[in-house]
């Protein structure tokens, strides 16, 4: 099977993830992004070229091209733990439309071992790469990060207005799609504009919940090993009751919301 | 929300209790071993049975009874809380010599005051020459001891210095005929002897044993009923005075006769648990399946509006206070051993009936709340999984887990049964099992299980390959070649495995030794009587009374060994990177990296008693130089430091192991695990069982590992063994899952004496009704993979800051703080220390 033999381009894959999906999942991080969001927790991840990233004092090289064929067999380790939990694989990034025909490739191939398929991507990117990807998806986790253009593109490079239209068009296919916002001080925690991306999730048929996902630190180390300057240095993760406070302004929206994935 | 079943609210008695018990230091108290000492005085014509009994009977018509304030369920062996009694009749030399310093000592430290010394003083010279600790060590044979106490190949010193317990008795059985009815059983044996049997004076002996035995705990509950009437009579509060009422007829009525409500249940189990600690010094006697045989009392109560929930989980909670007010002062080293006062008298809930069906009940998630109101070390409490065990139970198992006390411990139905069928037990006896102490199954009742036997480290056989058999500068194992000439990585397997062989057969010499020297000292009537089928055949338990008996000593260092042969096979016989005389001078100076702590202070007083001995003089100078060379590694030259140090990186960095879901490593790790498990199988015990393994170290992966030298995975000098069956310590790297994988290739059924799996976790992992589901999940993939056993550590804060401390010990500590898992170790100061301010807020 030809399919089987798609290269792809990945940097880690996590086993035992409880937090990106249902039930216990194992991730394939892609490697290469369109987009440069400042907070990112997985800066070696942005790069599509393979990277030398320093940890703990040793170099390690970030950055693995792998057929669908040799992905398998670790991906299929924890089926027990799927079938127990309800869970599966999820694909993450990256930006897992930058590699789209493996990444389709591969959820074609979990298919055909009966798994649980996610991913979790921005989706900004022509609608022609991802409707190729939904007849072997089951869950969209997609990242809406601000309403307002500008400032989505000043945080992240990018516009919104492709992002938007393609959830617009997700929300319309058979697969479940559930929008995620990064609660980032300075960038998205204020009242109003986490309202404005509950709204606009709420109006979109078919999508029943929205995750705030409280901004941490945890890649903060990996950019010095990149050699890298971290942008958000001085910005503290919000605090529990900030939290609860936006959950509870994002219900409004008549949608089930969850704080954390 | 979570959605977890019976949580009830914790009664304010509860915490008052627990004050009570925990008001000062626990003590060491003289009474019963004056009594025993009396006792035996005047019985030494008695065959040993009786002497026994009448002994027993001394002491419980003897021993000072107390009520503490607040109790529901009553009596205690000693007035202190918490207080410990003495047996002399096992051994007595280390507590006279520890005297003076078991009150300051770091581990379990004991009060005993000038008094008690002194009558301790007094009694202690009968004894001499007459304890089951010296018979023991006349039994056996001189190179079995000599492993066992010069070179620590083995440890069963549990069993050489105090009583087996270890046992899971019929508790039904007297909550429901009462010792009246045990008595009334003996009686009609007795009747039946007939006088021509070539066992009659045994028989007779041992039933007029157990008749005297039951007799005096039935006189010791009367004491009870007696002060707390008295009690009640003085007592002003009409609360309370009712209450010692309720006692008194309680202690009037149980355990001599059946119990009629589920108070009388508690107060009946309850003697029979105190008192089988009373007749003997064993630890690990274990209540078993008490959801199972308490639950008749307590349903008759609720459906007769007798008794609401909440009363139910008092009296509950009331016992699992109780269960912290037995004691026992240990020896120095084993307090190090088993610090925390451990007593593991393991409870456990849920699981199959004998038919086969789920036999869940309102105890057993009461058993679990139980758990919670009260956080101490006593019962360990254990939990039997299988396909038809409610989602709910483990779900409220699971919210316990995630309170960080490391319990409940999670057992599979699904392959201890069938394995202990294997061993002979009947599919309905299987399917009824219990744990004992740590890990052990057993059907209760019917068992002389010995688990626990002793401890087998299997890293000194492999330590005794690359010394031909020398340790300490004599020749204790066998003769397997210089190990530098060795030509195959066969040849190098074999002779770990021919020393190994050598030195389970001297722990089964050792083993049987201690067995018989109990049987012959230390018989146990008042146990027996509730263990089938000692009255049917008329002798104890240590005779050989028990439907089933066996012997389990447990082998440790799995994952230690099997990377390190991983590491010999590769880089000495694949790449043939480094030779085997090499690995060994390697072994020899620590990789090159010296000796440090305890072991430096140890290694060079030996240093300096030897070199005094060959009549140098010795200095503070001299023995300044000699700890710093140990300390150090000084004396090595440079080149070879290097080259020590540079075997330990190629065996870290890059041969496979165990744990990292590695087929050949973990089938490798399963021959390894066959290698100590398949050749015990093949030994009997003197009370006409068989010897079955178990796989886990309890914690003595760590004191026995700072008696063992460097090994071939690249473990250091001294430092920890790994635990249980799990991957040595921050070899696995691809977490629970891949790790959960690894440990289920073992063939973990034929180590029917029970395996070991620890986990860590952060609690964020339990976080919500989702956290908890998913970890309900985790452990039944497990199962579903025949894991046997699973228990996890919730890391607390103080983890947190020991990793911080050692991080070369947490290499797969996984947190998890707002969505994010990380290795905990690969973090920045800072952010660790976000992360420890957040387990405190309690994420």
């Amino acid at each position: 099977m030809d399919a089987y033999k798609t290269k792809g381009r990945i940097f880690n894959i996590q086993r035992f993830s409880i937090h990106d999906g249902p039930g216990i999942r194992t991730i394939v991080f892609f490697k290469g992004c369109y987009m440069r969001c400042a907070w990112c927790c997985n800066p070696e991840s942005q790069e599509y070229a393979v990277q030398t990233l320093i940890e703990n004092g040793k170099e390690k090289i970030v950055g693995q091209d792998v057929t669908v064929e040799e992905l398998l067999p670790e991906l299929l380790a924890d089926v027990p733990y799927y079938r127990r939990s309800g869970g599966g694989i999820t694909l993450s990034g990256g930006e897992i439309l930058g590699q789209a025909e493996f990444a389709r490739d591969l959820l074609r191939a979990c298919k055909d071992h009966g798994l649980h398929t996610a991913v979790e991507s921005t989706a900004n990117a022509p609608f022609e790469k991802i409707r190729e990807i939904l007849p072997y998806l089951d869950l969209y986790l997609m990242d809406v990060k601000h309403m307002d253009s500008a400032k989505h593109k000043e945080f992240t490079t990018a516009g919104n207005e492709l992002i938007l239209e393609n959830a617009r068009k997700l929300a319309e296919s058979d697969v479940e799609l559930i929008i995620r916002t990064p609660v980032v001080p300075t960038f998205n925690d204020t009242a109003e504009e986490i309202r404005a991306i509950a709204k606009f999730a709420g109006t979109l048929p078919n999508v029943k919940e929205l995750h705030l996902l409280p901004y941490h630190r945890l890649g903060q180390d990996k950019y010095s090993g990149l050699g890298r300057k971290y942008a958000l240095a001085e910005i503290q993760p919000p605090s529990q009751e900030k939290m609860e406070y936006l959950q509870s302004v994002a219900e409004e929206s008549g949608l089930k919301i969850q704080i954390g994935g | 929300m979570e959605n977890i079943k019976f949580v009830i609210e914790k009664s304010a008695r509860i915490d008052k209790l627990v004050d009570e018990l925990y008001k000062k230091m626990p003590e060491i108290e003289s009474a019963r071993g004056l009594l025993v000492t009396e006792s035996y005085k005047q019985t030494e014509n008695l065959p040993i049975i009786k002497r026994r009994s009448a002994a027993f009977a001394h002491i419980l018509e003897n021993l000072p009874i107390v009520i503490r304030e607040h109790e529901l369920v009553v009596g205690s062996a000693t007035v202190a809380p918490r207080g410990c009694q003495v047996f002399p009749e096992y051994s007595y030399e280390w507590l006279e010599a520890e005297f003076d310093t078991v009150e300051t000592r770091a581990a379990d430290p004991f009060y005993i005051s000038e008094k008690t010394k002194a009558e301790l003083r007094a009694a202690y010279p009968y004894w001499k020459g007459k304890t089951t600790s010296d018979l023991a060590k006349a039994n056996m044979a001189p190179e079995a001891y000599d492993a066992f106490v010069k070179h620590g190949m083995f440890t069963p010193g549990n069993y050489f210095y105090n009583g087996i317990g270890h046992v899971c008795v019929d508790y039904g059985k007297v909550l429901s005929k009462g010792y009246r009815g045990i008595i009334a059983e003996a009686t009609d044996a007795l009747n039946k002897l007939d006088v021509s049997c070539p066992q009659y004076v045994r028989r007779h002996n041992f039933l007029t044993a157990v008749i005297e035995s039951c007799e005096a705990v039935i006189l010791y509950a009367r004491r009870y009923s007696a002060l707390a009437k008295e009690m009640a009579k003085k007592e002003k509060d009409t609360t309370r005075k009712a209450e010692l009422e309720k006692i008194a007829s309680n202690c009037a009525r149980v355990p001599e006769f059946p119990a009629t409500d589920f108070h009388e249940a508690c107060q009946s189990f309850w003697f029979i648990q105190l008192l089988l600690q009373v007749e003997s010094s064993g630890h690990s006697i274990s209540p078993g399946r008490f959801d199972q045989y308490m639950y008749p009392y307590y349903k008759k109560d609720l459906d007769a509006g007798k008794i609401t929930q909440e009363q139910a989980q008092e009296l509950l909670d009331c016992i699992w206070v109780k269960l912290n007010d037995i004691n026992k002062v240990r020896d120095a080293v084993s307090a190090d051993g088993f610090a925390g006062y451990g007593m593991f008298q393991n409870l456990i809930v849920g699981g199959q009936d004998v038919h086969g069906l789920d036999a869940t009940n309102d105890l057993s998630y009461m058993c679990l709340e139980a758990a919670m109101h009260v956080p101490l070390p006593q019962p360990s409490i254990s939990i039997r999984v299988w396909n038809g065990t409610p989602d709910s139970l483990l779900v409220k198992a699971a919210a316990l887990t995630r309170l960080g006390t490391g319990l409940p411990a999670y057992y599979n139905d699904e392959i201890i049964i069938p394995s202990i069928m294997a061993r002979g037990l009947t599919l309905e006896d299987a399917r009824d099992y219990c744990i004992i102490g740590c890990v052990e199954p057993q059907k209760a009742g019917k068992t002389d299980g010995w688990h626990d036997a002793a401890f087998f480290n299997m890293c000194r056989p492999m330590e005794l390959v690359f010394s031909n058999g020398w340790d300490k500068g004599v020749k204790i194992g066998l003769d397997t070649g210089d190990v530098a000439q060795m030509q195959t990585f066969e040849e190098f397997y074999n002779a770990y495995k021919t020393q190994q062989s050598y030195f389970i057969k001297l722990l089964v010499n050792a083993n049987n030794a201690i067995d018989t020297a109990h049987a012959t000292r230390c018989p146990l009537p008042f146990q027996s009587c509730m263990v089938e089928d000692c009255i049917g055949r008329g002798k104890s338990l240590q005779e050989g009374g028990a439907i089933y008996n066996f012997t389990g000593p447990q082998g440790f260092g799995i994952a230690n060994n099997t990377d390190g042969l991983l590491a010999v096979k590769q880089l000495v016989f694949e790449e043939k990177k480094v030779t085997l005389a090499e690995l060994r001078d390697a072994l020899n100076a620590n990789f090159g990296y010296g000796i440090q702590g305890a072991a430096a202070e140890r290694i060079t007083s030996e240093v300096a008693c030897s070199l005094a001995q060959q009549g140098v003089e010795i200095n503070e100078k001299i023995i300044r130089v000699i700890y710093d060379e140990i300390t150090t590694g000084a004396g090595l030259e440079e080149s070879k430091k290097q080259r020590y140090r540079e075997i330990k990186r190629l065996i870290d960095e890059t041969c496979p192991k165990y744990g990292n879901d590695i087929f050949e490593a973990d089938m490798f790790a399963r021959d390894v695990a066959n290698t100590y498990t398949k050749e015990v199988e093949k030994y009997k015990n003197p009370r006409g069982g068989v010897f079955q393994a178990g796989l886990y170290p309890v914690s003595a992966n760590v004191p026995l590992g700072g008696q063992t030298g460097a090994t071939p995975d690249g473990r250091l000098a001294f430092t920890p063994i790994a635990d249980g069956i799990g991957p040595a310590s921050g070899r696995d790297i691809k977490g629970p899952t891949a790790t959960a994988n690894s440990v289920a290739k073992l063939e973990q059924g034929v180590a029917s004496n029970g395996t070991l799996l620890n986990q860590k976790f952060h609690p964020s992992a339990l976080a919500g009704m989702s956290g908890l589901t998913k970890f309900v999940a985790l452990i039944r993939s497990y199962f579903d993979q025949k894991g046997m056993h699973m228990q996890f550590n919730v890391v607390t804060r103080e983890t947190l800051l020991d990793a911080q401390k050692h991080p070369e010990n947490y290499k797969t500590l996984v947190v998890r703080v707002a969505g994010y898992s990380a290795l905990f170790t690969t973090l920045s100061r800072s952010l660790q220390d976000d992360i420890i301010n957040r387990t405190e807020q309690g994420f």
